[in-house]
């Protein structure tokens, strides 16, 4: 099977300490083209970290990161912000630019690079028709719902169509029917936008709903959200626990409801 | 560091001109009334004190030129700049450091955007404009001070005042007196974005940021302001 062979993202043996604090000890995993890695662990495991380690906001002690087939380990920022293009990134909490409206939030990378008006409206509009927002536009984000700060914070890693999405828990403190709406988005894109991503979350409803289901367009031409049927449709999330700096667990769904480490037990509970 | 990123940005693309503006317009407009107010009173509280002990000598046709000197060389480039630190410097760092304790500062970066060009620079050419431009103001406002005290007060006549001020202020004082203001203001933007983007631990580090950027500036601006007042009286005594 000819498959696309460079990696969306790769980490080998990638060690970073804060002064005396050993956070990744040695990490190494790979996230193949359109695949969902779910990235799970406690607190302070250094989840968001990792995700800052791809985008070169820090630079890891030791180790290799590729993004897109590319070593982006020594780069510096002026290099690392063309890689910036193809990574979208959801913050936690969204990060959005308080002192500007959800319009200038989700056209912000557009307007940095300096996009005429016309174009950064159409794209902000579509972005947020995506997320189901179009009423928010000219909010600011102060008047925003925690849920609705997510999906802006979403719509503004959409724009500019990033072929890396990394996700830092974006339904924490979200009611059920908010996280579910935000996981099915992450679906779609993986889905249908072909989309590589790292999903960082601690509720196991949205590691359950990412490997069990897919996005497809039904016979009416609708989108719609089924439960997988097939083996291969699982093999596209993937999961990765963090513990002590370390990868303690590597593997697809199954295997890890499957899983008889007591840690990793406790922590699907 | 911050200084040298921040001028190698000058010379880069996109260059903020907007948000120059803006910051021209928060930090110099926005403190110009607090800046005329303690002008005011610190002319007249300069005419009051010296024209006391001026009276002592029977000079106090001097008033004019001690309330000129003082505030050109020292009192108003310096405490224009104290108002700045804790007006504008305290602004930048609360800013700057929510932005970075909220993630605002990754997610500009994450986004494509240098945040020192698009941060740092424009408060820093702002401060480094409005710094002399507040201070000019201020003294104007002191030696209009001075002249309503020395006027009413102590029965001076107005062209007595004006031209005792007059007689005081030689080009060295001139050129002290704007540049001080301009390296205080190159030192509130410094300490001030530098706290900001080095906060740390949530709400209660931008809290420790803003107060350590308010006293680390004013420390600064007085030590400097030793050794340029220094640098301005060796270059006033070679010929
Ligand atoms: N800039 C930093 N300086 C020092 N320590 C940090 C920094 N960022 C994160 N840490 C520490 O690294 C550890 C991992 O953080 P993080 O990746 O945010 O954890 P999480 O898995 O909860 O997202 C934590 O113990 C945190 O205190
Ligand atoms: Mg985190």
């Amino acid at each position: 099977m000819p498959e696309d062979s460079r990696n969306a993202i790769e980490f080998r043996d990638v060690v970073l300490t804060f002064g005396p604090q050993v956070i990744l000890d040695g990490v190494s995993f790979v996230v193949r083209p359109g695949e969902t890695k779910i990235l799970m662990g406690g607190s302070g495991t250094g989840k968001s970290t990792t995700l800052k380690l791809v985008l070169g906001l820090l630079k890891p002690d030791s180790g290799q990161i590729l993004v897109d087939g590319e070593d982006v380990t020594h780069y510096k920022e002026s290099q690392m912000m063309k890689v910036r293009q193809k990574i979208g990134m959801v913050f936690q909490d969204g990060a959005l630019f308080d002192s500007l409206s959800v319009y200038q939030n989700v056209g912000y990378r557009l307007a940095e690079q300096g996009a005429d008006e016309e174009e950064i409206e159409e794209t902000v509009q579509r972005t947020l028709r995506f997320v189901n927002l179009e009423q928010a536009i000219s909010k600011m984000p102060s008047e925003l719902s925690g849920g609705m700060r997510r999906r802006v914070g979403i719509a503004r890693a959409l724009v500019g169509s990033p072929k890396i999405i990394l996700y830092d828990e974006p339904t924490a403190g979200l009611d059920p029917p908010t996280a579910r709406t935000i996981c099915e988005l992450a679906m779609k894109l993986r889905d249908l936008e072909g989309v590589s991503s790292i999903f960082v979350t601690h509720r196991i409803q949205d590691a359950t709903s990412l490997a069990r289901e897919h996005a497809t367009i039904d016979d009416n031409g609708e989108l719609a959200i089924v439960k997988n049927t097939r083996p291969e449709q699982n093999a596209s999330t993937q999961f990765i626990v963090l513990r002590s700096g370390k990868i303690i667990f590597e593997g697809d769904g199954e295997a890890l409801w499957s899983s008889t480490d007591p840690f990793i037990q406790k922590f699907l509970e | 560091m911050l200084v040298a990123r921040s001028f190698r940005g000058l010379t880069q693309r996109p260059v903020y001109v907007r948000e120059t503006v803006t910051q021209m317009d928060i930090i110099g407009v926005g403190t110009l009334p607090i800046t005329l107010l303690a002008g005011f009173f610190i002319g007249a509280v300069l005419a009051l004190q010296t024209a006391k002990t001026l009276q002592s000598f029977g000079a106090q046709n001097f008033t004019g030129r001690l309330v000129a000197t003082s505030l050109v060389r020292e009192l108003g480039p310096v405490l224009t700049a104290i108002l700045l630190a804790g007006r504008s410097g305290s602004g930048i760092t609360a800013e700057l450091g929510s932005m970075k304790v909220s993630e605002q500062i990754d997610a500009m970066r994450a986004l494509g955007t240098d945040p020192i060009r698009k941060l740092v620079m424009p408060r820093m050419m702002a401060l480094l404009l409005m710094a002399p431009v507040l201070t000019v103001f201020g003294d104007l406002v002191g030696v209009f001070g001075g002249w309503v005290i020395a006027t009413t007060l102590l029965k001076l006549p107005t062209s007595v005042y004006l031209s005792s001020v007059h007689e005081a202020l030689n080009y060295n004082d001139i050129f002290g007196g704007l540049l001080k203001p301009t390296v205080f203001g190159l030192i509130v933007a410094i300490v001030g974005c530098r706290s900001g983007l080095r906060t740390t631990g949530g709400t209660v580090g931008v809290g420790r940021s803003t107060t350590q950027s308010v006293v680390v500036s004013i420390l600064l601006i007085l030590i400097s302001d030793f050794f340029l007042t220094k640098l301005v009286i060796a270059l006033s005594s070679t010929p």
